[in-house]
Parts: C-alpha cells; sequence; structure tokens
C-alpha cells in the first residue's frame, strides 16, 4: 500500500508545460575532463544556452547587451548571428521590468534565460525574482510554475567596489522555491547550465566575472551535470574543505600546500547551493572528521552558516573539532587592491584554518 | 464573440448595439453576480471566515465586464489583488472563488493564496497579484509569450493581454519600466487602469501628476491610448472593442484610462475618513449594473423586470451556495499541502528540514 503521501507524488504537474529531465549518469560515467578541447568558462556557457536554445524553441535569452554588443563580457557572443533579434533580445536597463516580463513569459510556457550584467544590479529586480518566480507554484496552488534560468557575475570583480561586488548567494538561497547553482570551472558551467535550463524551476546561476576567461578541457560530446551532487575535487583524510564557485580554486591551492606539510584535505566542490549535497559532506567528514567551510559571501547568516549547522545536525558526532569558516570579512566590499584582497576568502586564510583544525 | 467589425470606434457607434440580447444579458447577469458575491464575502469576513486582507470590487462591475467582452477567452489576463471580480467574469465557479478565501483544499489555490491570489488556468487568469505593479511586467511577459509562440514557434496565434492595474499603480516603477519595454519592443499588452480616484486613502490628484490627464503617461512610452467611462457597460465595449482589434491586429501595447469608482472602503479595515458620504453617493446615483439594468429593460427592452428579479434571485442562490461550498470544504491537511507546490521537479536536499513533494490536484485542473 502507497501512504497519501507517496500517492500525491505521483502527480505530473502541468504547472510548467511539457518538461523533461534529460537522463543523468553517475559521475564516473560523465564524459572526461581530461582533454585538448580547451575553452573558456564564458564559451562554455555560450555553448549551453546554444545547444540548448538549437534543441528547444522555446528558449530564448534576454539581457542588457547580450545580443548586438555581443554580451557585457562576450558570453553571449555570435548568438545573435545564429538565433536572430526575436530569440537574442537586447533589452533596457529596466532589470525590474525584464525579470518581471521574463516570468510571465514562463508563466506562459517559454523558457527564458535572463542575464544580469551582474547579480548586483538584480537588487532592482528583488521583487519579481524573490516574490514572484519562487512562489508562484505555491500560490497558485499548483497551476503555474516559472521555468526561468536568472544568470550573471556573482561576487567581487575585481576593484569595483562595494555596489558592484555583490555575493547574493547567502541573501537568495533562503528563500524556498528557487534553485541556486554556482560553478567553479568551465566544465561544470557548461553541464549545470544546461541542467537548469532543462529544469522546471526557477534556477539562479551564479557564475563570476573573475573565472570567464578560466580554461580548461571541456568534452565535445552533450553531458549535462545534475543538480544536488557535489565533485570531490581531491581526497584527503584530514580536513574537509567545503566550497562552492570561485573559491574552490583557492581551496585546491591550499590543499596543494598543506600537503606539502603533510597534511590531506578532501576538497568538495558543492557545485549547486540548493539542492544542497549535504549527504557527500558527511561522508567525507565521517572520514576526516574536520570542516572548514569556504565561502566568498558574508558570514553572518551565510552558506557556511548552513552548511555548519547542517554538519552539526547530521554528523556532530563524527566531529573531532569545532567546524571553521571562512568568509568574506564581514565590511562592505573596499576598493584598494590590498584591502579587497584581504577582504575576500584568499589561500593563505584557508590554510591558517585548516591548521588551526588540525593543530 | 461577435464578429470583427472594423470602425474607428468612439462613442455613439454603438457596436453594443450591433451584439446579441443574450451577450448584453450576459454582462449583466455577470456584474449582478459580482456584486451578490462581493455583499456575502463582506459578511462572511465580518464573521471572520475569511482571513487577511480583503478587497471588494462593489461599483467597479462594468470595467471588468466591459473589457473581457471585447476579448477572447484564450487571450491571457492578469491583476492585482482586487480581484474577485475578474476571476468570477472569467468563468471561475462562485464555488472555488469562496472556497479560496476560507482557506479550504478546494479553492483555486487550495488554500494558499487567499482573497489577492486569484488564478485560474482553464480561464486563462494568471493571478490576482499582492504587490502593487508586480502583475504590470508580468502582463508584458504573457503577451510577449503569446507573440512569441506565433512568430518565433509557427503556432498559435494572435493575441492581447490584459493587464489590470489600479491608479495608485501607476506610481510603481516596475510599471513604467514595462511600458518602455512594450513600446520598444512592440508588445501586445494592454494596461487598463481601473482609475477608482484612490489608492487607499490617497486620492489620484495628492499622489500622482497629470491625474486628469494620465494617457499622457502612456504616450511618454509611445503608446496609444484611450480615456474612457467605466460606468456604462455598453459605451465602454463600444470604445474598447475597436481599441482591441487594431492592438491585437497590430501586435502593439495599449493603455486605458478607465473610469470607475469604488464603492466600499479600500479593504475590509477602512474607516473612509479620506472621502464624503455625499461623494460616494454621488456616484452611486450612476451605477453601472442600475444603468446597464435600465438599459437592457426600458431602452433596449430585451429583458423584462420579471427576468432581472429572476436573475438576482439566481446570483443570490449561487453566493449562498458558493458560502455552503466553501464551508463544508475540508481545509488543506498539513501533510498533503504545506510542503507541496514549492518546485515542480522537488529533488532531494533542497531544504534543511524535509523533502518537497507534489501537492494535490488542483481542483481547476
Ligand atoms: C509595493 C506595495 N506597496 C504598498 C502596498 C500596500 N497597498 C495595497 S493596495 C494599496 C493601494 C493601491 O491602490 P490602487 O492601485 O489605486 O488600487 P485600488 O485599491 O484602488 O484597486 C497599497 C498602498 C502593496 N500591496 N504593495
Ligand atoms: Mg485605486
Amino acid at each position: 500500500m502507497m501512504s497519501t503521501l507517496e500517492m500525491i507524488d505521483q502527480q505530473v504537474h502541468p504547472a510548467v508545460g511539457e518538461w523533461e529531465l534529460p537522463a543523468f549518469v553517475e559521475e564516473s560515467a560523465m564524459p572526461s575532463r581530461e582533454g585538448d578541447r580547451v575553452i573558456q568558462y564564458r564559451e562554455a556557457l555560450r555553448e549551453a544556452m546554444s545547444e540548448e536554445m538549437r534543441r528547444d524553441q522555446r528558449v530564448f535569452l534576454i539581457g542588457e547587451e547580450v545580443a548586438q554588443y555581443n554580451g557585457a563580457y562576450k558570453v553571449s557572443q555570435g548568438m545573435l548571428e545564429e538565433f536572430g533579434e526575436k530569440r537574442i533580445i537586447d533589452s533596457p536597463i529596466s532589470e525590474s521590468g525584464f525579470a518581471g516580463m521574463c516570468i510571465g513569459a514562463a508563466m506562459y510556457g517559454l523558457r527564458p534565460i535572463v542575464e544580469f550584467m551582474s547579480w548586483s544590479f538584480s537588487l532592482v529586480a528583488a521583487d519579481p525574482i524573490l516574490n514572484n518566480a519562487p512562489k508562484m507554484l505555491y500560490m497558485s496552488g499548483g497551476q503555474w510554475g516559472c521555468p526561468i534560468v536568472f544568470r550573471g557575475n556573482d561576487g567581487a570583480g575585481g576593484q569595483l567596489g562595494s555596489t558592484h561586488s555583490w555575493c547574493v548567494e547567502a541573501l537568495f538561497a533562503n528563500v524556498p522555491g528557487l534553485k541556486m547553482a554556482i560553478p567553479s570551472n568551465p566544465y561544470d558551467a557548461k553541464g549545470l547550465l544546461k541542467t537548469a535550463i532543462r529544469d522546471p524551476d526557477p534556477v539562479f546561476f551564479l557564475e563570476s566575472e573573475r573565472m570567464l576567461g578560466d580554461k580548461a578541457h571541456v568534452p565535445e560530446e552533450e553531458y549535462y551535470v545534475p543538480f544536488g551532487r557535489a565533485r570531490v575535487c581531491r581526497e584527503g583524510d584530514a580536513v574537509t574543505l567545503v566550497s562552492f564557485g570561485r573559491p574552490v580554486q583557492f581551496c585546491m591551492e591550499a590543499a596543494g600546500q598543506l600537503a606539502g606539510e603533510g597534511i590531506e584535505c578532501e576538497v568538495l566542490d558543492m557545485r549547486t547551493i540548493r539542492p544542497l549535497d549535504i549527504d557527500s559532506v558527511i561522508e567525507s567528514v565521517r572520514k576526516t572528521g574536520r570542516v572548514v567551510v569556504v565561502d566568498q559571501s558574508w558570514p553572518f547568516a551565510g552558506i557556511s552558516s548552513e552548511v555548519i549547522t547542517q554538519v552539526c545536525e547530521r554528523g556532530f558526532d563524527w566531529l573531532d573539532h569545532q567546524p571553521v569558516r571562512v568568509n568574506a570579512a564581514d565590511v562592505p566590499t573596499p576598493y584598494a587592491k590590498e584591502l579587497e584582497s584581504a577582504y575576500l576568502p584568499n589561500t593563505e586564510r584557508i590554510v591558517a584554518a585548516v591548521k588551526k583544525t588540525v593543530g | 464573440m461577435t464578429a470583427m467589425v472594423k470602425t474607428r470606434g468612439g462613442a455613439g457607434a454603438g457596436l453594443s448595439a450591433g451584439l446579441s440580447d443574450d451577450v448584453v444579458i450576459g454582462w449583466l447577469r455577470d456584474m449582478v453576480l459580482i456584486r451578490e458575491f462581493e455583499l456575502r464575502t463582506m459578511s462572511a469576513y465580518q464573521q471572520a471566515k475569511i482571513g487577511g486582507f480583503c478587497h471588494i470590487y462593489i461599483g467597479q462591475e462594468a470595467a471588468v465586464v466591459g473589457t473581457f467582452g471585447a476579448v477572447e477567452h484564450d487571450d491571457p489576463v492578469v491583476t492585482a489583488y482586487r480581484d474577485h471580480g475578474h476571476a468570477l467574469a472569467r468563468g471561475m465557479s462562485p464555488d472555488v472563488c469562496m472556497a479560496e478565501m476560507f482557506g479550504k483544499i478546494t479553492g483555486c489555490a487550495k488554500g494558499k493564496g487567499g482573497s489577492m491570489h486569484m488564478f485560474d488556468r482553464p480561464n486563462w487568469l494568471f493571478g490576482g497579484h499582492g504587490i502593487v505593479g508586480a502583475q504590470t511586467p508580468m502582463g508584458a511577459g504573457l503577451a510577449f509569450g503569446a507573440r512569441y509562440e506565433w512568430e518565433v514557434m509557427g503556432r498559435g496565434k494572435k493575441k492581447v493581454c490584459l493587464c489590470y492595474l489600479g491608479d495608485g499603480a501607476l506610481n510603481q516603477g516596475a510599471l513604467h519600466e514595462a511600458m518602455n519595454m512594450a513600446g520598444i519592443l512592440s508588445i501586445p499588452v494592454i494596461y487598463i487602469v481601473e482609475n477608482n480616484g484612490y489608492s487607499m486613502g490617497t486620492a489620484i490628484d495628492r499622489g500622482t501628476t497629470m491625474a486628469d490627464k494620465l494617457w499622457k503617461k502612456a504616450e511618454a512610452y509611445g503608446i496609444e491610448h484611450r480615456t474612457i467611462d467605466g460606468f456604462d457597460v455598453c459605451s465602454l465595449y463600444d470604445e474598447f472593442r475597436p481599441f482591441v482589434d487594431v492592438l491585437r491586429d497590430e501586435q502593439r501595447p495599449g493603455f486605458v484610462d478607465l473610469k470607475t469608482y469604488r464603492y466600499q472602503g479600500h479593504s475590509m479595515s477602512d474607516p473612509q475618513k479620506y472621502r464624503t458620504k455625499e461623494e460616494v453617493a454621488g456616484h452611486q446615483e450612476k451605477d453601472c449594473l442600475d444603468r446597464h439594468a435600465h438599459h437592457l429593460m426600458s431602452e433596449r427592452g430585451c429583458l423584462s423586470e420579471d427576468a432581472f428579479k429572476e436573475m438576482q434571485k439566481d446570483a443570490k442562490e449561487q453566493v449562498k451556495e458558493a458560502v455552503a461550498f466553501a464551508e463544508g470544504s475540508a481545509a488543506p491537511t498539513v501533510e498533503g499541502e504545506l510542503y507541496s507546490d514549492v518546485y515542480a521537479n522537488p529533488q532531494k536536499n533542497l531544504s534543511p528540514v524535509r523533502d518537497y513533494a507534489h501537492g494535490t490536484k488542483n481542483p481547476l485542473q
């Protein structure tokens, strides 16, 4: 006999029009991350969007300067030529207006990709992206969902000062109804963005201006990276380093340094924040007994607080040291080079945090 | 629906005179139903059967009925929180509408939305939105979606979206961003300002520039506009219908300053210190419902007084049943509904406390 909840769960939502998730495979069955088809992070994003736009006519891209200018950061370069101005749309500088408009279009049955030049500018669109998109399905009692991707640069760009350096993950991930992905490399950027476009729920996709030029092998063949599955980037048994987005790179650097001193860190790239693959974190903590969370947003009520709370709730008995977090400094983002680099979670601070837990 | 008549429109063109009696009598029936429904809503609210904020539509019935009369059933519609009239006139059953306000599983949003958030998928009503102005970019998006469907995907047909807003929403930035985009991208959304002269206690000229020339706001965005009297449903239709037809055909936006008036307070908790009883009475003298009833009975002569009385009796009966239906319905269960309809694709680990699920089927599906 099925329980009521299981029976309810069998029902398919008509709320988001037709949708079908791609077939996801185990990490070990994914195409190789090694190879010589080396492209930039921005090109990986472009490939993801273009492939999905070829597959599904409902998908379109809108944002400031995405069409004729080829993208403020050249992510959408050449897409206007391939898809035309009806599907690659230059919008006026009206974040609230075009985000809200695309929510209507998503409810109508389309699959919008909304590019924010920077997530910092999405704050003027707070009402549509937080009050409408993630709540539509619930508020309409399951009648209309909102299959939409909001994407753009997140985090400190490079001496842009406080207004332009927002890390929105902590602020926005607080809202139920949305999903959030934050890739740290070109391979995952492509695979996660393709999944985001296929997913029937609103996805907040956080890129980084500082990573757009990063290069890595991205396979020719099609692949999708599932949400809610962290990647073990480096194995170790001394400390679990949990991170997401750009700071994963700093964690890898730190782990390399620490290995030279005989401290083997296990580095986990969460890849999505909501869903959060806490199972993989706990599995690792069972082995290491120590956890350091590296989070580029502010410490107060941040993602690191959430990860640590969940570790305590689910893996308290495995801990040999209290959890430690490394965040951006708890101040508005400064301009001066020296201040900005001290503000960000960097390799040095991660090394120090790890040593604290093993010391 | 009448055949498409290409005229310049305007008062006196009398398009409504060419409609069948059934259609214009149907309008009166809708208006009577909305009024009776709202009277019942008020008493249910006073008995604390309905919670939260609740905004009554009485006085404005012709606005929604006359404009809906000019569009197709599958043209998308979106509105603000004063939305019971829109829901009923679009065809939502009074039972389902009342049940939503009572917070029952049989409501249009299974009791998860309430008075301000009426959604009806089969009737192309995309909400009921509680944040002033929030629906205005969305309306542009619904029209954008419809246009994209036939233009890019080569299916569907030319549609317009009716996006209703209060006069207070004229001062929300979202509307101005949306109008600019509708202008630039030539999106067939029609902004209908249900101008009842007040946003809560603020008379329009205290909060809005050019209050007697609202069309200037549309002009700033290159959007064609009309200023229409919303007290006479026939003349409203006569002016609105040709406007809609052209906008649909040419696929571009429109703006209507639709003059109307609400008789009740802003919401159920409004002592109405900002206006006089005389002012309200003055408007009630040109009541849209009385006026249309009079027109049908005395001028057009297609409705007998008995038939009108019968119509009122039916409506009373219908809304009484709606209350009984709502009262007799079950509340949504915590197990089935609290954690459902949050995600269309509820995955593991989306929440630290428990997994999400799909909810029970919506009553309107
Ligand atoms: C963004 C926002 N600010 C304030 C409110 C509170 N509020 C609800 S209705 C209202 C007045 C709006 O008046 P109007 O747009 O003329 O619509 P009407 O009530 O007359 O139908 C206000 C201020 C709100 N819901 N949303
Ligand atoms: Mg008003």
